[in-house]
């Protein structure tokens, strides 16, 4: 029975720890004053330090040192260096810039579009009553429980084509022949103006808006009543107010939501590899990186594509840091 | 689903608070707000529209193959009686998911994937809130930095790593439920120790010395007072690991593969696949898998909000 092992497994598994971390306390809570202090950070930091090292660390250092392998096309020999020839093949191939290309504009259109529904669904609600509001927000927040793969069946019944003369089940294409009176169009091959991909990219704002939304209208309340006031006794009309009040004092947070977007983004591989399997020009590193490892049997070119997403990736950790620094600074 | 429904206050934590800020807020309307019902039709249709995919999932998933296949789910609005109305298509979608199997499957890899880092996060959370040791700036950024690590660089090597442990030790660990979990539980990590040891710096380090005084352990200290206190932080972090693991679709499809151990989301997929047998079929199925999560999620969304909201506004 499997619910019978995940119960074994969750009892065994904190059932152990909690030993190890009561039997380590106990033994160094006896030592003396000087050790104690030195020691007991590690027992706590211990379990993060050792899963941390080996199934993040590890793989991180492997995967760079994956990049510059080339694996050898028999069975039985070892991989071999070959330098730089997977990132030089990876940025010479057209469809590889395309795909960097589809990244970039993931990751500015996903975190604004949800960023700007947020901030409009939180503004419009905190004008309503509070059911209203809760209702309203439940409402758009619900995308949030949902699977990559469910809101690909989702969208997949939207997004879809009826070769004309059949009838229209999709819901875009009913849509676009009942209006236009034309045929229906298959629209996720279409990549003039990276259409299919914004479509795709229309359903990842779908998913985030809530947590956006969320956050934004907490912040939104946060913002000091006497400012507003001090604001509306000069005259300011509600707009003014918005932009120029409200904006600046919950900018941390847009940034933060913007951010914890486009880092979620820049992993995600469900929704393209569910509605077209990153053909059509739809796709991104995630799904590249996907293709290259199991389609295409090339590992070496596969951990030179995770290694590009780390380094486009790694400026936001620069940016944390420096805003934690800053936060400790200012304690 | 009915939004009156709806039973928890979507933000809740800062109600009291609130109550004062629409007092004040509405000066021209007078003493009383007005119901505003411009706003409220406008935010209606937006919700609404917003909810639309979904709602064309669940009709879908009650009709007929026949019917799917010859209108648009919407013009059972037009003709409500006319319409096939089954079942049929959920018994069909059970089976096809293989439900019994993978429902429990999902449960053996999501409950350990959650408990376990939290236990662990937590542990490190409060060493890094509240004791004091050399290079704690440094680790905690290095934490910080590791929290934008992508899974899959997890992918290959960690795979290699458990073929090696498997010839070595004769424990095939891929394919079995650990596989996925001390994947999902070390790239949770950073973020659940990032959110728990903000929090937890919120609380007052008085009353963590006057326990010292009185001769507690710092283990005792931990689960006695600092655990029962972050219960709002623990408990957001647990519901927000709880989702994206019972979501998951890479780590299971790698790490699990398609074996006795396949979670529901995998069933999915594979049902997917099959929509040739009939949209009706995936709708219903989609829908068999969204229960835990939507149960999970309007249950629960109080602490949730509460424990998101805490470490983000100042």
């Amino acid at each position: 029975m499997p619910i019978l092992s995940a119960i074994i497994s969750v009892i065994i598994g904190v059932g152990v720890s909690l030993l190890i971390f009561w039997a380590a306390n106990w033994l160094i809570e006896r030592t003396g004053d000087k050790w104690k202090a030195r020691l007991l950070p590690y027992v706590f930091l211990g379990p993060v330090i050792i899963l941390v090292a080996i199934f993040l660390l590890y793989p991180a250092i492997r995967t760079l040192i994956d990049s510059f392998m080339q694996q050898s096309q028999r069975r039985g020999e070892s991989a071999s260096f070959v330098g730089f020839d997977n990132y030089i093949d990876l940025f010479t191939d057209p469809n590889f810039l395309g795909i960097l290309l589809n990244n970039v504009l993931w990751v500015i259109v996903v975190p604004t579009g949800a960023v700007l529904i947020g901030l409009l669904v939180a503004i419009l609600t905190d004008r309503l009553g509070k059911r209203r509001e809760t209702t309203f927000k439940s409402m758009i927040f619900l995308p949030m429980a949902i699977s990559g793969v469910a809101a690909a069946v989702t969208w997949r019944f939207i997004y879809f084509y009826a070769p004309p003369g059949n009838p229209q089940i999709y819901s875009l294409n009913a849509f676009w022949t009942a209006v236009t009176g034309q045929d229906p169009v298959p629209w996720l091959t279409i990549d003039t103006a990276r259409l299919n991909s914004f479509l795709i990219m229309f359903i990842v704002v779908w998913l985030q808006t809530g947590f956006a939304m969320v956050l934004l209208s907490a912040a939104i309340k946060g913002v000091p009543e006497e400012t507003i006031e001090a604001a509306r006794l000069d005259g300011a009309t509600e707009r003014k107010l918005f932009l120029s009040v409200i904006i600046p004092q919950i900018r941390g947070t847009i940034l933060a939501v913007f951010i914890t977007i486009l880092i979620v983004v820049m992993k995600l591989f469900d929704i393209v590899y569910a509605m077209t399997g990153g053909q059509y020009n739809t796709s991104v590193l995630a799904v590249e990186f996907y293709a290259q490892l199991f389609s295409f049997q090339n590992p070496g070119k596969a951990a030179a594509v995770v290694m590009v997403l780390m380094i486009a990736i790694a400026p936001l950790i620069v940016y944390q840091v420096r805003s934690y620094k800053a936060q400790e600074e200012l304690r | 689903m009915s939004s009156t429904e709806i039973p928890t206050p979507l933000v809740d934590a800062d109600a009291g608070t609130r109550e004062i800020v629409t007092g004040n807020k509405k000066p021209r309307t007078g003493d009383k707000p007005k119901p505003r019902i411009l706003l409220t039709i406008l935010m209606g249709i937006i919700a609404v529209a917003w909810l639309f995919p979904l709602l064309g999932l669940l009709i879908t998933s009650f009709r007929s193959k026949a019917d799917v296949d010859a209108t648009g789910w919407w013009t059972v609005f037009l003709n409500p009686f006319g319409t096939d109305w089954t079942m049929e298509n959920f018994a069909l979608a059970w089976d096809a998911l293989d439900v019994g199997q993978t429902f429990w499957n999902s449960v053996a890899v999501t409950v350990p994937a959650t408990v376990l880092p939290i236990l662990v996060a937590a542990m490190a959370a409060y060493s890094f809130a509240f004791l004091q040791f050399r290079g704690k700036e440094i680790y905690f950024a290095i934490v910080l930095g590791l929290m934008i690590v992508p899974v899959q660089i997890a992918i290959i090597p960690v795979l290699q790593l458990f073929v090696w442990f498997g010839n070595t030790t004769g424990i095939q660990i891929i394919g079995q439920y650990p596989a996925a979990y001390i994947v999902h539980s070390t790239f949770a990590l950073p973020l659940a120790i990032y959110i728990l040891r903000n929090y937890m710096q919120t609380l007052p380090t008085s009353l963590i010395e006057a326990a010292r005084v009185d001769g507690a352990s710092h283990f005792q200290i931990f689960w006695r007072l600092i655990v029962p206190m972050s219960v709002p932080a623990l408990a957001s972090f647990a519901i927000f690991q709880f989702l994206w693991v019972w979501n998951d679709f890479l780590v299971a499809y790698i790490f699990i593969q398609s074996g006795p151990n396949a979670v529901m989301t995998q069933g999915l997929y594979t049902l997917m696949g099959q929509y040739g047998q009939g949209w009706q079929r995936v709708a219903a199925g989609s829908f068999i898998t969204l229960v835990v999560p939507l149960v999970i999620f309007f249950a629960l969304q109080r602490f949730f909000v509460r424990g998101m909201t805490a470490g983000s506004v100042k």
